[in-house]
């Protein structure tokens, strides 16, 4: 929690970081290289983080830039192994043998945007998709289109991608 | 080279496809919404993305140009399907409140958020990130 108590800063760059972001956003939307383009993209990475710097009071701080590279990485080749994955389980396997359930996943993370980037992970990844969050932020409610062992699937969210993403930020 | 190249394309292109046809065989089979939502968050992934490296291959090996939108695209897709996925869940579970006992506990004295939002959040934990719960 200690990293999440930075003061607010007004100044003309509150937030560098997206600032970067929404220009090369905006390059890419143009899709070539101008320099009207590039003065517009400024523009926009100048304006929409002093707007907007009332949506994000608290920032994260990433401590471990090669780790989230490398997490980015693992998700990648997870997301590619769930959609072979859940073709396979929609083509073969008969609707009523497949084991949906609902598993309710404890999370030791504390930021809000950790809790939202494994609540997305594990949307994206192998036939699971996250529903609900308790309302003490404490555990997520994760549907499984097919669990035959419910303990398993939490463990593997757990090792997987929760252990990874508090070593990105916490 | 060109053919071995355009070959690699339509190969992409007919993955990507085949990847999209097997989401949609998925939300006609799967009988209940909430497996059918496995179907459109995941199988329609990777045949957005073969398509989308099929169409910078194109561009930049027939074409000549090197073309960046599609990565914008699947930029756009990795942000929005999960927070849609969770949209329709939670309209789900506000829908059909008759399967509220039949959702595992959390383990605390706190409910699901969807059913136990009215609350302010215990202090010292942080507020949560969903999106139903009332400013405070």
């Amino acid at each position: 929690m200690a990293q999440q108590q930075n003061k607010r800063s007004f100044g003309w760059f509150p937030h560098p970081l997206l600032t970067v972001v929404l220009v090369l956003i905006w390059m890419l939307l143009l899709n070539a290289f101008t320099a009207g383009g590039l003065v517009m993209g400024l523009i926009l990475g100048t304006v929409i983080p002093i707007i907007t710097s009332n949506f994000w009071p608290e920032r994260p701080r990433i401590l471990a830039y090669h780790k989230a590279l490398s997490f980015m990485l693992l998700v990648a080749y997870d997301v590619v192994v769930a959609n072979i994955h859940v073709a396979r389980l929609i083509l073969f396997k008969p609707a009523g043998q497949l084991h949906t359930r609902w598993v309710t996943v404890p999370i030791d993370l504390k930021s809000s945007e950790a809790i939202t980037l494994l609540a997305a992970t594990i949307t994206m990844t192998p036939g699971t998709v996250s529903s609900d969050l308790s309302a003490d932020s404490r555990c997520l409610l994760v549907h499984c289109l097919d669990a035959p062992d419910p303990e398993q699937a939490v463990q593997q969210i757990k090792t997987r991608y929760e252990a990874r993403i508090r070593e990105i930020f916490e | 080279m060109l053919f071995l190249l355009e070959l690699l394309i339509s190969l992409l292109i007919v993955l990507g496809g085949f990847f999209v046809l097997v989401g949609s065989i998925g939300l006609i089979k799967l009988g209940d919404l909430m497996p059918r939502l496995h179907a459109p968050t995941k199988a329609t992934t990777l045949g957005l993305g073969g398509m989308l490296i099929g169409s910078m291959l194109f561009f930049l090996g027939v074409e000549g140009k090197l073309s960046i939108h599609e990565v914008l695209i699947s930029l756009f897709l990795f942000i929005t399907a999960p927070v849609s996925a969770h949209f329709m869940a939670k309209a789900w579970l506000h829908l059909n409140a008759k399967h509220r006992p039949k959702l595992p506990p959390t383990g605390s004295n706190r409910g699901w958020s969807t059913y136990d939002a009215s609350h302010a959040p215990e202090p010292g934990w942080p507020t949560s990130d969903d999106p139903d719960r009332p400013a405070q």
